[in-house]
């Protein structure tokens, strides 16, 4: 996309340019009724083009967005993630009971569902390495596939604003593998 | 008369108040066109300000330079300011300056209009400034999402100045809006048809159009959300079923179109400007007109692009995601065709054309980053970081301030009737550049590497530290740049030498008058045969001194013009305008008493001050009209036009119209809101419906029936010479019947603080009994003045005007009953 862009950009940098060369462009000139050149710069560059550019695009980006919808899996691991001003409270469906605050537990390898909601205002949960982010709407639940390929440490971030406080309103996902997480859902977390 | 005598009649008749008095009195557009801009200018120089403060808060980590309760107010205000006190005022100031100008006539439709919109302005503003002297400035971000800007948790003062002043300042957008619309569509020269019009003012209309149906959502939901912070109606509270969605939905209904009603001006300096800079004309004329329109109309469609996080269904992204990427197709035809226009022509690189490819660098690589973040999973990850700043920025800052920059060097000679002396502006605009694009560049990326928007301070680990230094250190070139210009710009203003007519060869009629322009324009107005006049006849600007066009003569004292047929151009009324008052600025200061109790919560003045605005406006209409026919009056070259008195359809007539528009927007508006709650809305159904009753909801149907029907009797009786007195009365009764069944409606309903149901009915009917009092108001006023004898069957215009604004309230109020009532009699 960023080449894709820069390309574009370029374009429009050297046609501008050129428009200010000098005397060699007697024949657009001469070109009175203007016919040639509303075909050229107006139908060709200024509606074929960015419709055939655009058209690639949103068909990429919505192919791409069907793949990172939340799809039925048997293997899928369903955790909650609600949000209160200012820290993360994370549950778990195989471990009824269970809270963490400010850490979320996943298996990795596997797809996560996140539950994201709130009890204040609205907030927003991203883990940038892991997905894009989701808000938290009071009221509603809004569902985020997430999958870490490997366990690790993850750092994910509040990012609606949400007044004083917003700042550090952070938190963390870490990722086990299947023993670890075992031993997680039965009650000891390292 | 020579021309010098002929100048000096004409001015003694337009000019305003000598001195600083003239300020507070002038109606004038050349007048109220250079305040606009100046209070602008300032507000401009105050986000600025701001701007800097927040680059110096992040150009280090940990900064103690201000606390998060500061910073949160400093980049709220900075958006504020800018959006709202900034980029709509500089519309609409260049809008009311050049407008008349442009289209060769003497005055806007509404010149009293004009001052109160500008005094509305002048005081919201200030309202907006003092809430930040005394610290307590909004703080909720520029688009004060609830539940974060509710009462339990806003609980101080804050947000009530954004919601109120802001309410306040966009009175002087809905004014000027229908000003202009009215302006461009009536009072231009006489032959100017719509296709021979000058491009700007296609430009100014669409966006007058577009200020009328897009700002009305934002009105509606800061008016919802007050009502909820003061009374606890809960629009915004979902355990109350409300739905703090549904604001996200209002502002962006309001905030997309936003950014095209700042784009579109500048676009028409664009197009005014750069042919001139090329020695030629615009490239597809008609293209660029029907792709402004299709902007215009496709920006009513994507606002949903800045919920794409909200948890709405991908298929509906995918619509809004099309719409998106969609929208820049028109922007790209009119980018082609102006550098077609550049091909076309000989491009000389003057301090204008500096600006504008300033503007063609910027705009492009600001409109490439809007496509990629109108890709839906980039934008998952992009959104409410810095990349989004950046990309707006580069939006703005292209498709507004750069374009904007270029239009005041290119009209500055007009205003000041000077030449360029210290060439400051070159070095200036190379700094502007440089330094915008060092800061912006950088907070593309460092959005990129993670840096969320609005935050107050980060941490060395982030790795952002280098690329916030440099960023802030552009942002100081940046702000030296803009200061150099406002220099150069005041230089000019104050010591340059005298310059001569039309400096750039232009070819529209702003130039076709002494520089500085007098009070009245021109001295007579011109016969437009094609849309660049001045190129067809290079001696206009004599001829029209010497008073060979129509309306030469000064007569009377009168400040006269005339409208023309909108599509054809073809003279039609002849309009004599108010002179210099102090209604406006009396009547904007009351209506901020209305505000200003709002803020504070004195509840008792509120009265005080509606009762206030309403004898105003009484006044206001009052003193106009005439109590003998006018004959049909002679223009010049032969052609006599009646009193705009003496028809069915005056100018205001026609502003009623488009400021009805708004208002339907208005209501449009909050029926959607209702729909929303009810189907989208977790909390429904409500506890307790409306115990609705036929017996009521037909009275009140009647009654709306009878009304405008009587009044057509009224207006056709007049017509006839018989007396229109009963028609008016019976209309006022059915009228009142109406407005007697909205209050047992907003009385009927269960307490509105229980549910989002409660208080979206007693909305709804208090917006019905509001405009049937205005229409029973609008009414007694008409009786008033047929008793006093200002109409007779001639002189029959304030009829149509009162005729138009019942029927508004009879349809509207109609809907409101159904609205109310059918539910629960269907159930």
């Amino acid at each position: 996309m960023l080449a894709g862009a820069a390309l574009i950009l370029t374009l429009v940098i050297v046609l501008v340019s050129l428009s200010f060369r000098r005397g060699d462009s007697a024949d657009t000139k001469a070109d009175g009724d203007g016919v040639r050149q509303v075909r050229v710069w107006i139908v060709g560059l200024g509606l074929v083009f960015p419709m055939t550019v655009l058209a690639a695009l949103l068909a990429y980006g919505l192919f791409i967005g069907e793949r990172l919808l939340p799809r039925a899996a048997d293997d899928v691991a369903r955790v909650g993630a609600e949000g209160r001003l200012s820290a993360w409270t994370f549950t778990y469906e195989d471990a009824p009971g269970r809270r963490t605050e400010g850490m979320l537990h996943i298996p990795a390898g596997r797809p996560v569902d996140v539950a994201i909601t709130t009890v204040d205002v609205i907030h927003s949960f991203w883990v940038p390495r892991l997905a894009g982010k989701l808000d938290a709407i009071p009221g509603r639940v809004n569902v985020l596939r997430i999958e870490a390929d490997a366990p690790g440490r993850y750092e994910g971030v509040s990012a609606e604003f949400s007044g004083v406080g917003y700042d550090g309103f952070t938190f963390t996902v870490t990722a086990h593998d299947p023993s670890e997480w075992d031993a997680f859902l039965r009650g000891n977390p390292e | 008369m020579n021309a010098l005598e002929r100048h000096r009649k004409l001015t003694a008749i337009w000019a305003s108040e000598p001195g600083f008095r003239g300020w507070f009195s002038t109606v004038n557009h050349n007048d109220l066109g250079r305040m606009f801009l100046v209070t602008s200018f300032f507000f401009f120089i105050i986000g600025g300000l701001l701007a800097m403060l927040i680059r110096v808060q992040l150009a280090t980590p940990h900064s103690a330079f201000a606390g998060p309760e500061i910073y949160n107010q400093i980049f709220t205000m900075h958006g504020t300011i800018m959006m709202f006190l900034f980029a709509i005022p500089t519309f609409e100031g260049l809008a009311i300056y050049l407008l008349p100008k442009i289209l060769g006539t003497r005055d806007l439709a509404f010149p009293r209009l004009t001052a109160y919109g500008f005094w509305c302005y002048a005081f919201g503003g200030t309202m907006m400034l003092t809430a930040m002297v005394f610290g307590i400035a909004p703080d909720g971000g520029w688009f004060m999402y609830p539940p974060l800007t509710g009462a339990i948790h806003s609980p101080g003062i804050n947000t009530d100045f954004w919601l109120i002043g802001i309410t306040f300042v966009e009175i002087s957008a809905i004014a000027a809006a229908v000003e202009i619309t009215v302006s461009i569509l009536k009072f231009r020269a006489p032959g100017m048809s719509l296709d021979k019009m000058p491009i700007f003012a296609w430009y100014a209309l669409i966006t007058a159009l577009m200020i009328l149906t897009g700002f009305p959502p934002l009105i509606l939901g800061s008016i919802l959300l007050e009502v909820e912070r003061a009374f606890g109606f809960p629009f915004f509270q979902v355990e109350l079923g409300g739905d703090s969605l549904l604001w996200q939905h209002l502002f962006w209904l309001f905030g997309h179109p936003e950014v095209y009603i700042i784009f579109l001006p500048a676009a028409g300096v664009i197009s005014t400007v750069l042919p001139v800079m090329c020695r030629t004309t615009l490239l597809g004329y008609g293209w660029i007109v029907a792709s402004a329109v299709a902007l215009a109309f496709l920006s009513f469609g994507l606002w949903v692009h800045h919920m794409f996080t909200t948890g709405i269904p991908h298929m509906g992204l995918a619509f809004f995601s099309a719409a998106s990427t969609l929208v820049a197709v028109p922007t790209g035809v009119q980018i082609f065709a102006w550098i077609g226009t550049m091909w076309k022509g000989r491009p000389e690189l003057r301090l204008p054309m500096l600006h504008l490819l300033g503007f063609f660098f910027t705009f492009v690589i600001g409109g490439l980053t809007g496509v990629m973040v109108a890709v839906v999973p980039f934008d998952w990850q992009a959104h409410d970081t810095a990349f989004i700043t950046a990309h707006l920025h580069y939006v703005l800052f292209g498709g507004f301030v750069f374009p904007i920059f270029a239009g005041v060097y290119y009209w500055l000679p007009h205003v000041t009737g000077r030449k360029r002396f210290f060439h400051l502006g070159e070095f200036a605009f190379a700094l502007v550049f440089l330094g915008f694009h060092v800061t912006f560049l950088a907070m593309h990326w460092v959005g990129l590497l993670g840096q969320r928007r609005r935050i107050s301070t980060y941490a060395p680990e982030d790795g952002w530290t280098a690329i916030n230094l440099i960023s802030s250190v552009g942002s100081f070139v940046l702000a030296i740049g803009i200061g150099m210009i406002l220099i150069d710009v005041v230089l000019h203003a104050l010591t340059a030498t005298r310059g001569r007519r039309n400096p750039w060869g232009a070819g529209t009629l702003e130039w076709a008058m002494m520089t500085p322009a007098p009070a009245y324009n021109f001295a007579s107005l011109p016969h437009v045969t094609g849309r660049e006049p001045l190129t067809l006849l290079p001696d206009l600007a004599t001829a029209l001194a010497r008073g060979e066009g129509y309306l030469g003569e000064p007569r009377h004292g009168w400040r006269e013009t005339l409208t023309v047929d909108i599509a054809s151009g073809k003279p039609d009324m002849h309009v004599l305008y108010p002179a210099n008052t102090r209604l406006p600025i009396l009547m904007s200061a009351v209506t901020g008493v209305f505000f200003v109790s709002l803020l504070l919560k004195f509840y008792w003045t509120i009265p005080v001050a509606v009762v206030g605005v309403a004898y105003l406006a009484w006044r206001w209409a009052w003193v106009l009209g005439r109590t003998d026919d006018p004959q049909v009056r002679p223009v010049g070259h032969g052609v006599e036009l009646p009193d705009a008195a003496a028809t069915d359809r005056p100018p205001g007539w026609w502003g009623s119209v488009f400021l009805l528009t708004a208002n339907a927007t208005f209501f449009g508006s909050l029926l959607f809101g209702f729909a929303f709650l009810w189907t989208i809305a977790p909390g429904w159904p409500p506890p307790r419906w409306f115990a609705a009753s036929p017996v009521w909801l037909g009275a009140g149907i009647i009654g709306a029936v009878l009304s405008p029907v009587s009044m057509r009797l009224a207006i056709r009786t007049n017509r006839r010479g018989g007396g229109p007195v009963p028609g008016v009365v019976l209309s006022l009764a059915g009228t009142a019947a109406l407005g007697l069944t909205c209050a047992a409606m907003m009385l009927g309903t269960p307490p509105p603080a229980e549910h989002a149901y409660n208080a979206t009915l007693f909305v709804l009917g208090s917006y019905g009994l509001f405009h049937a009092t205005l229409a029973m108001l609008m009414t007694v006023f008409l009786a008033a003045r047929v008793l006093r004898g200002f109409t007779s069957a001639v002189r029959r215009a304030e009829f149509a005007i009162v005729g138009l604004w019942i029927d508004y309230a009879c349809i509207t109020g109609v809907l409101i009953l159904l609205a109310g009532h059918l539910p629960t009699l269907l159930s």
